[in-house]
């Protein structure tokens, strides 16, 4: 199958190293503590956060740090066919699990003792690149409630077709079977906190394909503050400042 | 500079679901003419004041004409390129070839993904016309975007899409139109002529008013060819007509599990060889009726009416006779069918000559011709030339159009001139054309890829640490007679412990075919060599095949090597493989070698090797062959070839001696080798060779041979197959001979595979009885063996492995190829042997001995050993009556009986014949055996 045409256009009419269309809109949900949406294309995810805030199950509790806990959860109605999706399967705990370990690495968790951060990301439309959206939401939720963090963490996913790189695979050219890297960086600090890959790919090529992720990342980034600046300012309306 | 535009799709897999796809639409795409001044003129293709825009009817329909220089200035959208695409791959890929081709001015627009081009569906609008609107917006858009300076011209065949043009103010013209103004009458010649729905065909209904009867079938639509076939009606499966009679067809359906049997062509319904085709069963009660009304049907054709079976196992139909004979005349229980539709086509562009014809008054105007073709399984052509008087008596390719229900044969199209009828350069072209052998020379690209010439070892090669410097050993290669391509050598010294160093140094091609580069590029499309009993033609170019690479004697020499311990029990102690430095001390030929072991006085270093090499390498091949490892024979024939007119003066068959023995033994034994070593490295991405064991249907014809003269095979597993042949001694020393090659005959097809792709008790190589096999000794000559020689070098280090490999479906589309090419190099080279048997009996009729291989209906098969031919014998005389019961076939015993008792035959019997060329119709000669 061609992913790439000869004349250098995707499926969608993207070239090998052009993203989707970004989208993020921050107060999603009213009663969180930071909520946010983050659209990748086609790919819609909400994220909630609730804390920093009394731990819920005692003999969790860190005397040192905060706990935090994620749960990634995919609506029934996020791919085109209506399939139950059963919570708590294999890879929404795998999801879970990574999306924790990335925020935990850049929240400041030793400032919030004795305390627990609920983060709660769902996709509401999956078109490929969920767990970088997930990811992405769910930094902007945190910086809405105001977790002191390291630094934003951001991600995206990038791949190999037709012997290219290619940036922010879409549910089609995600099937294809192709490599896909997913590589979340803390942008300021310039540190990779998460790589993740599919399938196998030659090392050097390895190299290209990870050094394209990281420059989506970074767009993602600069993308993030501006939203988040335009919130602050927005922020400082409402207050008549 | 992204627009995001989101629409709806529905698509279809066993329910309706809804797909919803981006599509961003771009500014960034340029029109490709260079006179334009606001796109980016590095990508400009386009230079003339008229450009033209194709229709997907004109691209599926017109390639050969878009393939002539004549046309250029072509803008190729992408819608028209997806709809290629989906209707048909072969033009697809041509077209896309055509587009990049620096030396041709084709222009890809993807006006999809413009932001002024694109197009949405609109209500209730049909694919069909959303795509021509697609198209329309396009050259409007050019137009607009050009100016008046360029004439934008859409070429269309649609009759619909061209008025809507017009209106909207387009200027569109039919392709016929088009070429017609171009003023070049050659060019007419390639248009195809349009089926008779679209243009009307005045002209030739009223030439020939009495075919205007419907003489076929309609097809029926494919809706109900698939419920048909879904409900058991129909039965889908690979038209394959019968080699000796073109009226006989048979279709494998795997729903009966038996051949259906079609008779005629009425029955065939335009179907061609190859083409899968739906097939309804016929009453049981017409079954045999059928037959003998298909040849009256047929009685205007000037065809021989054998009716003798095939010979070969692809085509044989897989069916056990279980008609008890107490009738007078065996009715065949095989079910008959005829065809209801046809599922793909399998039309491609045939080799031929015109149907001898006289000239019609006034030259330069149409004329009507017959085109016959080389293959006597393909029905006469009907093309329309305007150069019938250049044609006549050339070989010419011709392609298949159309074939409507009104017309006795096909119509087609002129595409080119081989050469002059009778040439045998011409003939020797046309075998090559019709199993897509490339020979066209190295282009320069090619050519740049080869290191200087003169070529030597250079002190950096000796410096090279993972070279292995071999110079001081004796090393030596053993080929045929007049090899030029040696690609194996090796060497065998005692050691101080009683063991045997043994070497086998292959030729290190990869270290000038480098991945990526054009060398490499074409050297995998050709995929093997090809050996023409006349010429050669090569994977790799002469420099590389004949001296960089070839390991010719007493020359330095960069090698890949494979170096056992052995002890004298020829079991392998340790097994290196490296990159080392030869120089070979003799190149000596097959019978020089056995010349050397057999001459006792001969004490010699080299001589000594060599029946140490001998000693191993018999104990070797007992071992394989108690292992289950078959002997097959082939009936290879060898011709020796006049050096100035290339007539082949004699033909013998191919003498096999214990030198070409030993060799063979290790390379197989050096492919094994390899084998393991890449499998272990690289599990999923290795290119090995299997070879699938034959089902009990295809060892059917070789049982029933075998039951007729009394003899038991036991076919359970190869070892008692292998035991089975050897204890097959007949009365005369070709016996054995025989049967062995009869056996080969049932055998499957080894092929190259990626072993990602099959599990590892698939990987068997049966013939060899070797778990795993691969291909590593000849990379001069088969590209498998280049990819092996990187792999092998990737597992032990040396380089790091191309990024080809990597890629498990890539992988598995290389092996398809090589299998592809190398399954057409053997056709090419058995009809190259054919065609100068041909030439070589042309003037000599000869008497000789022949062996019945097999007995049919009203003749039987032979085999002529002494030549290496194959041929029907017919013992009802041409033109007698058909199917009279002359003659009492007895199919399980094999014998056939003259009614009176008089005359009888049966398989394997030796019986006199003669042969001599005749040719029943022009151009199309054959070897005629007949009894004497």
């Amino acid at each position: 199958m061609e992913y790439v045409s000869p004349e250098g256009l995707r499926l969608d009419g993207r070239r090998p190293t052009e993203m989707r269309q970004l989208r993020a809109e921050i107060g999603a949900v009213a009663k969180a503590d930071g909520s946010a949406v983050f659209e990748m294309g086609n790919t819609k995810v909400i994220a909630a956060v609730y804390g920093p805030r009394e731990v819920q199950n005692w003999s969790q509790q860190m005397s040192d740090q905060a706990l935090v806990r994620c749960e990634y959860s995919m609506a029934n109605f996020s791919t085109g066919d209506r399939m139950r999706k059963p919570k708590g399967d294999r890879r929404s705990t795998e999801i879970s699990l990574v999306i924790r370990q990335t925020m935990e690495a850049c929240i400041l968790t030793h400032l919030l003792p004795r305390s627990q951060i609920d983060i709660f990301v769902q996709v509401l439309q999956a078109d490929g690149g969920t767990r970088s959206a997930c990811i992405n939401a769910a930094t902007l939720a945190l910086a809405d409630a105001g977790i002191p963090m390291r630094d934003l963490v951001t991600s995206c996913s990038s791949g190999c077709l037709n012997r290219t790189p290619l940036l922010d695979l879409n549910y089609v050219e995600d099937s294809a079977g192709g490599p896909d890297v997913t590589v979340g960086i803390l942008p300021t600090l310039d540190k990779v906190t998460l790589l993740q890959m599919d399938a196998k790919l030659p090392t050097d090529a390895f190299e290209d394909v990870m050094q394209l992720a990281i420059e989506g990342c970074k767009a993602i980034a600069n993308y993030i503050k501006e939203v988040l600046q335009e919130n602050t300012k927005q922020l400082e309306c409402r207050r008549g400042l | 500079m992204l627009k995001s535009n989101v629409f709806n799709k529905k698509t279809r897999n066993n329910r309706i679901k809804k797909e919803v796809r981006e599509v961003y639409l771009r500014d960034d795409i340029w029109c490709g003419a260079s006179s334009c001044k606001t796109c980016d003129s590095s990508v400009a293709r386009l230079t003339a004041s008229t450009i033209l825009v194709v229709d997907t009817n004109v691209v599926l329909n017109q390639i050969d004409l878009l393939e002539n220089p004549a046309i250029d200035d072509v803008v190729v959208l992408s819608v028209v390129l997806d709809e290629v695409k989906n209707k048909n791959l072969s033009v697809y890929n041509r077209i896309r070839a055509l587009c990049s081709n620096s030396l041709r001015k084709f222009y890809v627009f993807s006006n999809k993904f413009h932001k002024d081009t694109h197009v949405d569906k609109m209500d209730k609008e049909s694919p069909n016309d959303l795509n021509d609107r697609a198209i329309r917006v396009a050259t409007q858009w050019y137009q607009k975007h050009l100016g008046d300076t360029t004439r934008v011209l859409l070429v269309t065949n649609d009759r619909e899409n061209k008025r809507k043009a017009t209106e909207e103010g387009i200027f569109a013209e039919t392709i016929e139109s088009y070429v017609k103004s171009l003023a070049q009458p050659s060019l007419l010649d390639l248009l195809v002529q349009p089926a008779s729905e679209d243009v009307n065909m005045e002209d030739v209904e009223d030439l020939r008013p009495s075919k205007r009867k419907l003489i076929y079938e309609e097809h029926k639509p494919m809706s109900e060819i698939t419920s048909g076939l879904r409900r058991g009606i129909y039965h889908q499966g690979k038209l394959r007509v019968n080699r000796y009679n073109p009226f006989e067809a048979y279709v494998g359906s795997e729903s009966i599990g038996d051949d259906i049997i079609i008779y005629g062509r009425t029955n065939m319904n335009r179907a061609f060889d190859g083409d899968i085709v739906a097939v309804e069963l016929l009453p049981q009660d017409q079954w045999h009726e059928e037959k003998s009304l298909s040849i009256a049907d047929e009685d205007d054709e000037d065809e021989d009416d054998v009716h003798l079976a095939p010979s070969s196992a692809d085509d044989a139909p897989r069916t056990t006779n279980l008609v008890t004979t107490d009738e007078q005349n065996s009715v065949p229980n095989r079910p008959s069918g005829r065809v209801v539709g046809i599922i793909k086509r399998n039309w491609h562009s045939y080799c031929g000559s015109l149907e001898p014809m006289p000239m019609p008054a006034g030259s330069g105007s149409i004329a009507h011709a017959l085109f016959v073709s080389k293959d006597r399984r393909i029905p006469k052509i009907r093309i329309q030339t305007r150069q019938l008087g250049n044609l006549l008596d050339k070989r010419i390719i011709v392609a298949v159009d159309s074939w409507d229900r009104q017309s006795r044969y096909p119509f087609g199209h002129y595409v080119r001139v081989i050469g002059e009828i009778g040439d045998t350069g011409t003939e020797s072209e046309m075998v090559l054309i019709d199993n897509d052998i490339d020979a066209r020379p190295f282009s320069t690209q090619i050519l740049a890829c080869l290191p200087p010439l003169p070529w030597s070892v250079s002190s950096k090669d000796l410096a090279n640490p993972i070279r292995l410097d071999l110079r001081d050993l004796r090393v030596f290669s053993v080929d045929p007679p007049g090899c030029k391509d040696i690609d194996d050598a090796l060497h065998c010294t005692a050691l101080p412990n009683g063991n045997f160093e043994v070497g086998v140094h292959i030729a290190d091609v990869t270290n000038f075919v480098h991945p990526g580069t054009p060398l490499d590029d074409e050297a995998s499309k050709r995929g093997t060599s090809v050996y023409l009993v006349e010429r050669r033609i090569d994977m790799l170019p002469k420099p590389l095949t004949e001296d960089i690479c070839s390991l010719r004697a007493d020359v330095e020499r960069l090698a890949f090597s494979v170096i056992w311990e052995m002890t004298p029990e020829a079991e392998i102690v340790s097994t290196r493989y490296t990159k080392s430095i030869i120089k070979s001390c003799a190149a000596l030929s097959y019978v020089e070698a056995q010349a050397r072991m057999d001459d006792s006085r001969l004490m010699d270093p080299l001589t000594t090797d060599l029946r140490n090499m001998n000693t191993l390498a018999k104990i070797m091949r007992q071992r394989r062959i108690d292992r289950g490892a078959l002997t097959l024979a082939s009936a290879e024939v060898k011709f020796q070839i006049d050096t100035e007119t290339h007539d082949p003066l004699d033909i013998g068959m191919y003498q096999i001696q214990e030198a070409n023995q030993m060799v063979e033994e290790f390379m197989l034994a050096a492919n094994v080798s390899v084998a393991e070593q890449i499998l272990r490295h690289f599990p999923l991405c290795s290119l090995l060779r299997r070879h699938p064991s034959p089902t009990k249907e295809m060892l059917e014809p070789l049982l029933r041979t075998a039951a007729a003269i009394g003899l038991d095979l036991d076919v359970s597993s190869s070892k008692a197959l292998a035991d089975s042949l050897d204890r097959a001694v007949g009365d005369d020393p070709y016996f054995n001979k025989l049967i062995r090659i009869l056996a080969t005959r049932c055998m499957t097809q080894a092929v190259y595979f990626c072993s990602g792709d099959l599990t590892l008790s698939e990987f068997h190589h049966y013939g060899l009885a070797a778990p795993l096999y691969t291909h590593f000794t000849s990379p001069i000559r088969r590209y498998a063996d280049v990819v092996v020689h990187r792999l092998l070098a990737a597992s032990l280090g040396i380089y790091k492995l191309p990024s080809v490999f990597q890629d498990r479906p890539q992988l598995t589309s290389t092996a398809d190829n090589l299998n592809y090419r190398h399954r057409n190099a053997q056709m090419a080279s058995r009809a190259s042997v054919e065609l100068h048997t041909l030439i070589y009996f042309r003037k000599r009729p000869t008497d000789t001995e022949a062996r019945i291989v097999k007995i049919r209906a009203n003749g039987f098969i032979v085999f002529v050993p002494k030549f290496g031919i194959e041929g029907p014998v017919y013992l009802t005389p041409r033109g007698g009556q058909k199917g009279s019961g002359d003659w009492y076939v007895d199919e399980q015993q094999q014998k056939i009986v003259k009614m009176d008792g008089s005359l009888s035959y049966s398989v394997l019997q030796t019986v006199q014949i003669h042969m001599e060329v005749v040719e029943p119709q022009p151009n199309r000669p054959k070897l005629q055996l007949a009894l004497i």
